[in-house]
This record gives structure tokens, C-alpha cells and sequence, in this order.
């Protein structure tokens, strides 16, 4: 921190006012004449904690993404399939059993099932050829998406949340002061979000100690690095490229069964999903589970704020994001070259 | 090079009747098989129906120059772009949008040799800055870099209104009355679209075996090497980019013609892998793979329905079909139709050299 201060002084003066400023928008009841030109704070803060949920699904599911690309150099193509079929599982198993919670596990497991299954029988068999094993995915990619489509045809699925989950609660933040009498209104946001943000908050945690201070993180990490030195020092690599494809898929899953409840489930969430985690994957650099959070967050946010603030360019807005980090830093924002 | 460039005809070199001393040396060395293959297009008119002119091969030259521009770029470029669509979509848009089309308050009007430079034009120049963005990073990246592009082009044709008309795109876009001919009319597009195929088919061959071809192979092969022997990298990797864009761009407005509108769905994502698929399919070895892989392509999509029908399967599991038939392409022969072809040829040869 101190080294970081002492170093770039001008860019910590820079973090430090924005923060001020971000910090003063959310906590502050705004002045008349900021709600005119920018409209209702309720509507910001919306967009704000939207965003930073939304941040986290697509965490959850670029971070998959980007595990098993920076091991195995494998852009896995299939993976918004893979995170499409675990929210249909998702919502079988809820129906099924009535519990939401059983759900995620289940989900996780089979897709990391059918990860395993993809990894053993086809990429062990074209190791090193990065091009074909893409070409493979998207193969995989559109029969699972046909199959999906036979099974549970084009319409909408949502997955129900468990009642103690619906509703709303009131955070501490002022969203508006009533001019009239003067009475604070809070802002109130669904339980649901809020719960689900919590959770890939830690499951980010949990990845991140599972990376940087377990035995099969040391390989993990060893393996992005520089995977036949790896082997060479008696590692079974086979058998962590099997483990990080199935965990990686298993994410993928899970974050389906995120997305069907506050979302919805349809033909095309697939390329959806895989095109934001693509981006998120891009803009935080190839391999890295901090640059997939903070690539998700900036993603999630841009997309919120975007289609609030300006509806016809929302997606312009993330692209931009997208050539801007392409154009400065080609490696990604906390990628390595 | 020669080796794989030369795949089609490998007795080319040697086969050199006494008859033919006369001719120039480069219609010597033109195999006897593409002559009957330039006789058989020119006269398919004469034995076909509009609907197969058309919809089978009208289709066919039409995306098999899409995937030839992708074709160009990944097999002698080494840089696997799935922009390729969405610049020909680009082409078509700016078509519809200088010139005329059913929604003229967007539609400027404008008259078609005006229209159409300017919609190469733009179209090549948009394939350029992508080009631009996705060489700065390199191999499978370019894949991730350019989906990216290609999807933010969907979203935002369809999302904006103003100037791309949104979801429905513009409809009614009739080609140019020229010479007195309605190209609209199945044999004249046939004959547009064979004119335009085998003119980038040329040009493709020609310019991979160029001296800019070559060097763009060296640098596929070894980029550090070129770069150490004083050749620009990046500009060859744009410029194959440029030449690639314009293919794709008179690609586009073919394709607008033949479909009498365009929307964001010309150049969805699915079209955009399905062109990837057709490249891959065919093999990327050689200029005519894509062409192969085209027709097979549009033949599977426009009979696979009836034969899935036929054998009691649900005609929606087309896409099951297109899908496995590329899974299995792609683990049993990464280089395509082309590839299995070169390979029975060679184990024909073992067979007949054993005896």
C-alpha cells in the first residue's frame, strides 16, 4: 500500500478522490440540483447495487472461464452452455424437490460431471492444439444447445426463490428526503440479489485461498505458468487439468442456477453469457481470478449504468470498455504477458 | 508452400502433353479436372431449376466468400477471424442504408454507383480497425477478440434505431437495374455471384502466392523470424485484414441482393460461427475448401429438413446435425473435407505403389 502511495502519488490522489466522490454519491441525499441533471438518486443506486450484482453472476461465470483457459489454454467455447444447462437443472431440481439450495449442488455436480466427461474423452486427446480444442467447444456448443432446445423448448424458465428469500429489505442508505415534512426514505433491494452477491463474494474468497494457499493451488498456478515444467516435476498433470475442467464447469453451473433466479433461463442465455464473460475475460486479463472480478464489476456496472443512463448505446458503452483496454494494456488489466 | 497450395493438382508439374507445348505455361499447368469444373458451372442454368440456382448455389458462392475472406486470413495469415460476417453484414447495411430500401426515412437514396463504393468503402475499413484491434494480441485470442466484435455489431444494430432501423433491419433492397438486367432473377444472380466467387478465388490465389502472400505465411509460421528480416509484422497482419474485408464487403452486398433485406440476424452470431463452421469444414488449406464446405453447407441446410422428416426425426434437429457433422469434421480431420480428400488420394497412391 505504502509502496504503491510512495510510487504512483498522482494515481493514488486520483483513486483517492474518486472514491470521495463515489462514496459522496451514495451516501450523501443529493442536492436539487444533482437530481435534475441526473435524475433521482433511487435511480443511481439502483443501477449501482444492479451492477454490482450483476458483477457478480458474471464473476461466477467468467471466473470458470478463465481458470481453464489459463491452465489449459483452452477457450472454452461451450461454457455458456455449460452454465445454461445447470440453470435448467437448476430449475428441474427446485421444482423437483422444492429446495433452492439443493439445486446448487446438484447443478454443480452434474455439470462438473459433464466437464470431466468433455475433458477425458476429447481435449485429453488434442493437448496442445489450441485452435482445434476451440473449434471442438463451439461444436459442442451448438449440439448442447440443440439438445437443450428439444428438451425444454424456447420458452422462458425462472427458478422460484425460497420465501424467506423474497422480498425486500431497507438498506441504511438514503435514497431520498421527502421535501415536505423532511423524513429520510431508505432505499429497499431484493433479499435475493443481495444474498447471491454475498455468496460469490465468497466463493471469490474461497478461490482465491484455494489458489494461493493449498497444495493444488501451488500446481494450479505452477501449471499456468509453465505446464511442462510442471509435468517434468512429477506432477499428474492430467489429473489437475481434469480437476480445474471440472471445477471450472461446475462454476459455470452453478451460475446458471444464479442467473434463472434473477433472471430467466431461454435459449440464447448460452452466448449470452459467454460473450460477457469473453468480455470480462478480456478486458481482466486471460488466466487471472482478481482481473475476472474486477473485469466483471467494471462489465456489470457499464451495462447497468448503461442501459439507465442510455439506453441505445449500453452495449456500445461495454465494447468501448473493451477496445480502450485492448488499445492501452493488450494483456488485459490485471493480465500478465 | 507449394506442397499444400498445390493440393488440388498435384500432377500438375509433371503432366505436360507435347500437344499442349504451344499454350502459355500457366493454362498448361491447369489441371483437366477444373476445366470440367468450370464447364459444369458455367452451364448448371441449363439443367437446374431457379430454386437450385438460387437457393443452393446462389447461397453457396455467396457464403463460401465470406468463409474464402476468413479462409485467407487463417490459412495463410494464421489469425482465426470470426469478423468476417459481420463486416459483410456491414457491407449490406451500408447498402441499404446510402442507397434505397422500403424504409426510405432512413435510406438516403442515393444511386448505386455511389452506393456501393461507399459501402466497400466503410465495410473495409470497419474489417481493418477490427483487424487492428485483434492483431494486438495474438493466436487463440484473435478467436475471443473478434466474437467480441461481432457481437457487439448484433447487439447494437439491433438496439439502435436511428440509423440501422433496429430489429427489422431494412427490407426490400433490390440490386441496380444494370444493363437492362433484373440480377434479382435466378440465372442472372447465379451468374453475378459465380463471377464474383471465382474472381476472389483468383485473387486469393494470386495474392497468396504474391510476394505479400508469402510474406504473410512467413509470418504465420514465424513471426520473430520476419520481424528479425525487417518485415512489418503488424502491417502485413492488417493489410491481410484490408484485402480479406473487401472479399467479405462485396460478399455482403451479394448477400443483401440475394436476400432482398438485411437485419441484425444476417449477422448474428450464428451466422457468424455457421461461416467459421463452412471454413473449417471445407479445409483451410486451400481457396476451394470454403467453397466445398459452402455447398455442403446449404445443402444440408435446405434438404437436411425433408431427410430428417423422412426418417422420422423432427425437421427443428438441423442444427443437431450441422453441429455433429462438425464435431466429427473436426476430431477425425482438422483440415476439412480437403483433408480427408488429400489423405485417400495418398493412401490410394501407397496401395497402387505396393502392387
Amino acid at each position: 500500500m505504502r509502496r504503491f502511495l510512495e510510487r504512483h502519488p498522482l494515481w493514488s490522489l486520483v483513486i483517492l478522490v474518486a472514491v470521495a466522490v463515489l462514496l459522496w454519491l451514495i451516501l450523501a441525499p443529493w442536492p436539487p440540483g444533482m437530481v435534475e441533471t441526473f435524475g433521482r438518486k433511487k435511480v443511481f443506486l439502483n443501477a449501482l447495487f444492479n451492477g454490482i450484482t450483476l458483477g457478480a453472476l458474471y464473476f461466477l461465470v467468467a471466473s470458470g472461464f478463465t481458470l481453464i483457459f489459463g491452465l489449459m489454454r483452452n477457450i472454452n467455447l461451450a461454457h455458456g452452455s455449460l452454465y445454461l444447462l445447470g440453470g435448467y437443472i437448476g430449475y428441474e431440481i427446485t421444482e423437483w424437490t422444492g429446495s433452492w439450495l439443493a439445486s446448487f449442488v446438484i447443478a454443480f455436480v452434474a455439470v462438473a460431471i459433464l466437464g470431466i466427461v468433455l475433458q477425458v474423452t476429447i481435449f485429453r486427446w488434442m493437448e496442445g492444439q489450441d485452435l482445434r480444442q476451440t473449434l471442438v467447444t463451439i461444436g459442442v456448443s451448438i449440439v448442447m444447445a440443440d439438445i437443450m432446445l428439444w428438451i425444454w423448448g424456447g420458452d422462458f424458465y425462472q427458478i422460484l426463490p425460497p420465501d424467506w428469500l423474497v422480498g425486500a429489505v431497507e438498506t441504511p442508505l438514503i435514497s431520498s428526503i421527502s421535501r415536505r415534512t423532511g423524513d429520510p426514505s431508505y432505499l429497499k433491494y431484493p433479499m435475493v440479489r443481495l444474498v447471491i452477491f454475498f455468496a460469490a463474494v465468497v466463493i471469490g474468497v474461497v478461490m482465491w485461498w484455494l489458489l494461493n494457499r493449498t497444495r493444488i493451488g501451488i500446481m494450479i498456478r505452477a501449471g499456468v505458468d509453465d505446464r511442462d515444467m510442471l509435468a517434468a516435476s512429477g506432477v499428474r498433470i492430467q489429473l489437475v487439468f481434469v480437476i480445474v475442467f471440472a471445477f471450472g464447469a461446475g462454476l459455470a453451473g452453478l451460475a446458471g442456477v444464479v442467473g434463472g433466479t434473477f433472471q430467466s433461463l431461454a435459449p440464447g442465455e448460452d452466448i449470452r453469457f459467454l460473450l460477457a464473460s469473453l468480455v470480462v475475460v478480456i478486458v481482466g486479463g486471460m488466466g487471472s481470478i482478481t482481473g475476472a472480478a474486477l473485469g466483471a464489476l467494471l462489465i456489470g456496472l457499464a451495462e447497468q449504468f448503461g442501459s439507465v443512463y442510455m439506453p441505445t448505446y449500453a452495449v456500445v458503452g461495454t465494447f468501448l470498455i473493451m477496445v480502450a483496454v485492448l488499445a492501452f494494456r493488450p494483456q488485459g488489466l490485471l493480465g500478465r504477458k | 508452400m507449394a506442397a499444400t497450395t498445390n493440393t488440388l493438382n498435384p500432377d500438375a508439374d509433371r503432366a505436360a502433353p507435347s500437344a499442349a507445348q504451344s499454350l502459355p505455361d500457366w493454362l498448361n499447368r491447369i489441371h483437366p479436372a477444373v476445366w470440367l469444373l468450370a464447364l459444369f458451372l458455367l452451364f448448371v442454368p441449363a439443367f437446374t431449376n431457379d430454386f437450385i440456382q438460387l437457393q443452393v448455389f446462389g447461397w453457396a458462392f455467396v457464403l463460401g466468400m465470406i468463409a474464402l475472406s476468413l479462409m485467407f486470413l487463417a490459412g495463410y495469415g494464421g489469425m482465426v477471424s470470426l469478423v468476417q460476417m459481420t463486416v459483410a453484414g456491414c457491407a449490406g447495411y451500408m447498402y441499404a442504408i446510402f442507397g434505397h430500401s422500403a424504409f426510405m426515412e432512413v435510406s438516403l437514396g442515393w444511386p448505386w454507383w455511389a452506393t456501393i463504393p461507399i459501402a466497400l468503402i466503410i465495410a473495409v475499413l470497419f474489417g481493418t480497425i477490427s483487424g487492428a484491434l485483434a492483431v494486438r494480441t495474438e493466436g487463440i485470442y484473435t478467436i475471443m477478440i473478434t466474437l467480441a466484435i461481432a457481437s457487439a455489431f448484433f447487439y447494437f444494430t439491433r438496439q439502435n434505431y436511428t440509423i440501422f432501423n433496429g430489429f427489422s433491419g431494412f427490407n426490400a433492397v433490390r440490386p441496380p437495374p444494370l444493363f437492362g438486367v433484373d440480377w434479382k432473377q435466378a440465372t442472372p444472380f447465379y451468374y453475378l455471384s459465380l463471377f464474383f466467387a471465382t474472381l476472389s478465388f483468383l485473387a486469393v490465389l494470386y495474392v497468396s502466392r504474391s510476394s505479400f502472400g508469402l510474406a504473410l505465411q512467413g509470418v504465420r509460421d514465424n513471426a520473430r523470424r520476419m520481424e528479425a528480416l525487417g518485415f512489418n509484422v503488424t502491417a502485413h497482419r492488417i493489410a491481410a485484414y484490408s484485402f480479406a474485408a473487401l472479399i467479405a464487403a462485396v460478399a455482403g452486398i451479394l448477400l443483401t441482393w440475394l436476400n432482398g433485406q438485411i437485419s441484425p440476424g444476417t449477422a448474428g452470431i450464428g451466422p457468424v460461427i455457421d461461416i467459421l463452421i463452412i471454413a473449417v469444414v471445407g479445409g483451410l488449406r486451400h481457396p476451394i475448401g470454403p467453397f466445398i464446405g459452402a455447398l455442403i453447407y446449404v445443402v444440408l441446410r435446405t434438404f437436411a429438413l425433408d431427410a430428417l422428416v423422412a426418417v422420422g426425426i423432427a425437421g427443428e434437429r438441423f442444427q443437431l446435425l450441422i453441429g455433429l457433422g462438425f464435431l466429427l469434421i473436426v476430431l477425425f480431420s482438422p483440415d476439412g473435407v480437403l483433408g480427408l480428400w488429400s489423405r485417400w488420394r495418398a493412401r490410394l497412391r501407397k496401395r497402387r505403389s505396393e502392387l
